[in-house]
This record gives C-alpha cells, sequence and structure tokens, in this order.
C-alpha cells in the first residue's frame, strides 16, 4: 500500500524539498541520480525516439520480410489510421478499458472503504489478500477465467440454474469476458490507492459532519469522498492505462471480434513482421492515453480536488 | 450493529421480513466485500485447485485427484528450465533495479537540485505507458541497432520498468524518516557516510526490502515487455503462453500455486516482524 500511496505522490510531487544542508556538496544529487536516470534516457526514453523513427520507414524495395529503410513516410500515419482493420480496435480498445476503469471503481471504492474504517484487527490480512492474487501468474489467472466462465464452467452452471442463460452459455469468448478479465487483473490497482487516500483521511472529520447533522450520506458525498480523491485518481488510471494496451484478456477470452489495439501491435510484430505499422500503432496509442490523461487530470484535478 | 438485545417493551419484535432487510441494510458494505474477495480469489483457488489434476497433456478439464505434480514439479518438458529462466533474470533485475533506484529516491527526498520535476517526469512516464508501448519501443531500438534478442535483452528491459516502482517505494519510506535525525548525528560528530551507514541505512532498509520483493514480482510475471524483447529466450510467463496452444501442463499450476504460498508466507513474517519490532 506504500507504493499506491506514493504512486500518488508522484502523480502531484507536492512535497517541498528540504533545506539543502551545508555539509553536501553540490553535486551529489547529480551523482546519486546519474545511473538511474541514464538507464530510463537509453532504455526509456531513447526507444520512443526510435519508435516514431521506425514508424516513417518503408520497406526496402525488392528486400525480404522484415527489412526496412528510414524515410520520412508520414503516409504510413495516413494509411494506418485510416484503416478500418487499425481503427475499430483502438476504438474498442479505450470502450472495454474505461468500461473496466468504471466496473474496477465501482468494486474498488467499497472494498477499500470497507477495509480502511469496517475491518478492525483484520485489516492487514484483507490487504494481503487483495495483492494476493498477483502472486499467481497473471497468464495463469487470465487462462483460468477462460474456464470458469466456459459454457461446462461454475458462472454458466449458475446462471444457467436460475434462467439467465440458455443451454448454449455463451459468456466465453465475448466482450463480457474480456472485460471481466481486465476488471478482475487491474482490481487491485483501483483498490489498492484508493485504500490508501482512505486511510489518511482523518475519522475527526467525519465525527464532525455527524455533529454538525450531516446524514452519512452527505457526510460521505462531502468529506470522505473529496478526501479520496487522489486515490480515486491514482487508481483510475493505473487501471485504464494498462487495460487499454492490454491484449492478453482479448487473445484468451475473446474472438478476433473482440481484437484491443495491443493485439494489432504485436500481430504485426510475431505474424507479419511489418515493424513501421507496429511502431505507428505503438505511437498512437500512447498519444491517445497521453492526452485522455491530461484531459481527466485537468478536469478532475480543477472540478473535485478544491 | 446489531438488534437491541433489551427486549422494548411497546414495539413487539418487527417481523421477520423487516429483521432480514435490517441485517442486510447493517451488513451491506460486507456483503458486498465478502462478494469482491471471491471474485479477486476465484481464479487463485482455481490454479490452486486444477494443480492436483490428474490430467495427463492438457490441464483443461478436471480428470481425478493426484499428488504426483507436487512430488515432480519438473515433470514436464520446459517448466523447469523456464523457471530457472525467470528467476535468473529476476535475481539480476532486482539487484540493479533495487540500487539504481534507490539511489535516485535518496536524491529525491534528500536533496534540493535543479531539473526535479524532469526528473519525476522521468519516473512516472514508464509507469503511465502502456506495456505494449514499452515493449515494443525498446524492441525498435534493439532492431536498429542491431542487438541480438535474449537474456540480457530481457534483463535491460525489466530494470527499466523496475526502476519507477523501487524509487516510488524507497520514497514513501525514506519521506516519512525526520531528516533531523542525520542531522542530529552529524552534529555528535559523526561523518556523511557514518551517519548514513549507522542511521539512514537501517531506518530505510524495510522500504528497500519491499522494492527489491516488487521489482522481483513485477518481473517474475512480466509477460508483454519479455514477450517482444525476449527472441527464443523463454521465461515461465512465456512458456505458459506458448504452451497455451497446445495445453497447458499441471506442473505449471504447480509452480504458480508455490510462487504463491512462498510470496503470502514472505509478506505475512514481513508483517509479523515489523509488527514484533513495534511492540518489542
Amino acid at each position: 500500500m506504500a507504493i499506491a500511496q506514493a504512486i500518488g505522490d508522484t502523480i502531484e510531487d507536492q512535497r517541498t524539498p528540504p533545506p539543502d544542508p551545508k555539509k553536501r556538496g553540490r553535486f551529489t544529487p547529480y551523482l546519486l541520480l546519474l545511473p538511474g536516470m541514464l538507464w530510463l534516457a537509453i532504455f526509456f526514453a531513447v526507444p520512443l525516439i526510435f519508435l516514431f523513427s521506425t514508424s516513417l520507414q518503408t520497406p526496402v524495395a525488392g528486400g525480404e520480410v522484415g527489412e526496412f529503410e528510414q524515410t520520412f513516410n508520414f503516409g504510413n500515419y495516413v494509411e494506418t489510421l485510416t484503416d478500418e482493420y487499425y481503427y475499430v480496435p483502438l476504438f474498442r480498445s479505450f470502450i472495454y478499458s474505461g468500461i473496466a476503469t468504471v466496473l474496477a471503481l465501482l468494486i474498488g471504492y467499497p472494498l477499500a472503504y470497507m477495509i480502511a474504517f469496517k475491518s478492525g484487527r483484520w485489516r492487514n490480512l484483507l490487504l494481503v489478500m487483495v495483492i494476493a492474487p498477483f502472486f499467481v501468474s497473471f497468464l495463469l489467472r487470465t487462462i483460468a477465467w477462460r474456464q470458469i466462465l466456459a459454457d461446462e464452467g461454475v458462472v454458466v452452471g449458475a446462471l444457467r440454474v436460475i434462467g439467465l442463460v440458455g443451454d448454449t452459455g455463451g459468456i466465453y469468448p465475448s466482450a463480457l469476458a474480456v472485460i471481466t478479465g481486465l476488471t478482475y487483473n487491474f482490481l487491485p490497482f483501483m483498490t489498492l490507492p484508493i485504500y490508501a487516500s482512505l486511510e489518511r483521511v482523518d475519522p475527526r472529520l467525519i465525527e464532525a459532519g455527524r455533529d454538525l447533522y450531516a446524514k452519512p450520506f452527505t457526510g460521505f458525498r462531502k468529506i470522505t469522498w473529496p478526501l479520496s480523491m487522489p486515490g480515486v485518481v491514482a487508481g483510475t488510471l493505473l487501471t485504464f492505462i494498462p487495460a487499454a494496451g492490454d491484449y492478453v484478456n482479448a487473445e484468451l477470452l475473446g474472438t478476433g471480434k473482440n481484437s484491443m489495439i495491443g493485439n494489432r501491435i504485436q500481430y504485426e510484430f510475431f505474424n507479419v513482421r511489418d515493424y513501421p505499422t507496429m511502431a505507428v500503432l505503438s505511437f498512437v496509442l500512447m498519444a491517445c492515453i497521453l492526452t485522455i490523461v491530461l484531459v481527466y487530470v485537468r478536469r478532475v484535478g480543477s472540478d473535485d480536488l478544491v | 450493529m446489531s438488534a437491541p438485545t433489551t427486549p422494548v417493551p411497546v414495539a413487539s419484535k418487527p417481523p421477520t421480513g423487516v429483521r432480514i432487510r435490517n441485517w442486510i441494510g447493517n451488513n451491506l458494505l460486507r456483503i458486498y466485500a465478502v462478494l469482491a474477495f471471491i471474485y479477486l480469489l476465484l481464479p487463485v483457488m482455481y490454479t490452486f485447485v486444477f494443480s492436483f489434476n490428474d490430467s495427463g497433456k492438457s490441464n483443461l478439464t478436471w480428470v481425478g485427484f493426484t499428488w504426483n505434480n507436487w512430488t515432480n514439479p519438473c515433470g514436464a518438458p520446459d517448466v523447469c528450465e523456464s523457471v530457472i529462466n525467470s528467476i535468473s533474470v529476476g535475481l539480476v533485475v532486482t539487484l540493479v533495479a533495487t540500487m539504481l533506484g534507490t539511489l535516485i529516491a535518496f536524491a529525491l527526498v534528500r536533496h534540493r537540485f535543479r531539473g526535479r520535476t524532469t526528473t519525476n517526469l522521468l519516473i512516472f512516464l514508464p509507469m503511465a505507458t502502456p506495456e505494449v508501448v514499452l515493449g515494443s519501443s525498446l524492441l525498435t531500438l534493439f532492431l536498429n541497432i542491431l542487438v541480438p534478442l535474449g537474456f540480457w535483452t530481457v534483463v535491460i528491459a525489466h530494470i527499466m520498468f523496475c526502476i519507477s516502482f523501487v524509487v516510488v517505494t524507497v520514497k514513501a519510506r525514506l519521506s516519512s524518516l525526520d531528516a533531523n535525525i542525520e542531522q542530529a548525528a552529524m552534529d555528535l560528530y559523526a561523518s556523511e557516510w557514518q551517519a548514513f551507514r549507522r542511521i539512514t541505512l537501517p531506518l530505510v532498509a524495510p522500504g528497500i526490502a519491499a522494492a527489491a520483493l516488487l521489482a522481483f514480482s513485477l518481473s517474475f510475471d512480466d509477460f508483454i515487455i519479455t514477450n517482444f524483447n525476449s527472441g527464443q529466450f523463454t521465461t515461465f510467463p512465456k512458456f505458459i503462453y506458448v504452451a497455451d496452444k497446445r495445453g497447458i501442463p499441471a506442473q505449471a499450476y504447480v509452480i504458480a500455486s508455490a510462487m504463491f504460498f512462498i510470496a503470502l508466507a514472505i509478506v505475512l513474517i514481513g508483517q509479523f516482524a515489523s509488527r514484533r519490532r513495534k511492540e518489542g
């Protein structure tokens, strides 16, 4: 939970740095930063430049599959983005991850609230149970959902008994199964930051509200919810961003009709070896996500955080 | 929370329907949480149960109970090789990422310097970038400068995305400590290095340990970035992904379950130890 809390802090680092003690060298901070920042610069920032330059390459005339030369063919972007084969999965990624984020918030917020305020001495154990799924391979858990949601699995069986689904079942494979998997895989990322900010809410504030005749729900709406906003922002971002780029859930729990942009990106690399198209798609995905995140943080930041 | 135990003279016992409704109303949040935990833990239980499946080649349907998978976890081809690969990658990654990230955390919390905002941004961005983009962009670097893919490219990729998580974890611990303690040590004629080694390091150690565990588990479980940058090299998640096409052996479920219990034990022992320290 320290992690979630810290991620929230990194998003908006409001702490003022400590006064610099005179005994320290001026260059010490740069020496401390150098190795790590160099690593991030070379293996995170520079690759983004390579990604962009790759996205402008064209195939070598008469060359082998996977052979490209550096050009400045911005037509790659136009060609890719006007193709239904690519822009539909792009839209679908944001719709699926948007729905998964809302669902994870609806499940994760009450869960975090319960752990923060109503769990008593069970609190630490419950927190461990929230992160426990991480300790089983992500792929095996997703594959487990495929079996659980299959026609002969537990869920369809139960739904069939109460008559909600017919004999055909049909939950796996479908959009519903993909969204179930996405919500599941990123739920802890939603729950932990919300818990971290709820834990910091001073219970005396809520008591004060009650003393001033606030109904429980009003107290929640006016006191607890606004104070938990940093956690909600961190949690929704930590769910939405990885979910939008994920392709494992769509591949394991959906059909070709549920492909997301990640599926296309990895297909271009592994099956077609069309690196420029792969780079175009990655770059567009990143641009879309950064735009959405900026708009979101600004909106939420100005309306609710005050 | 519960109904009043002393009998109220005027109003008689409310009808059962109302009482059930009241009970549900009072415990709604708990019921909701129980359902959420079932959702969270169902696939974990499923994995554990199927590690005992006497399945043969593919572990998709329940055949019968057996201990054999647990007594012979390396029985299926390539499972243990991939686990050993994942552990070797994880150890190198944990060592390097923890060192680099801890140094950055110290610079951010304990020093004032120009370029703070840029530093924070460069640490936050990898966490805000989807894994496909991290994986594919690093791949374009390796492809363009013709680096052969394998063990070392996977290690490089994992260190890259683990650093940020180490920084935020250590930073959280470090900024909860009082910087004046170090100052006090130095006022008592400790050199900067002595103050660091005798005072700061022991206090930050739990944060660094947590960061190392996090780095190892992130590295061990990563699939998407690994898949782009590994070439023929196989890690445990990649083994599962490839095996899924023809049937995952039950031994993979055994190893996943074993990892689950080992990690759970480490976390619980850590919590127990920190509580003992606080009380003692």
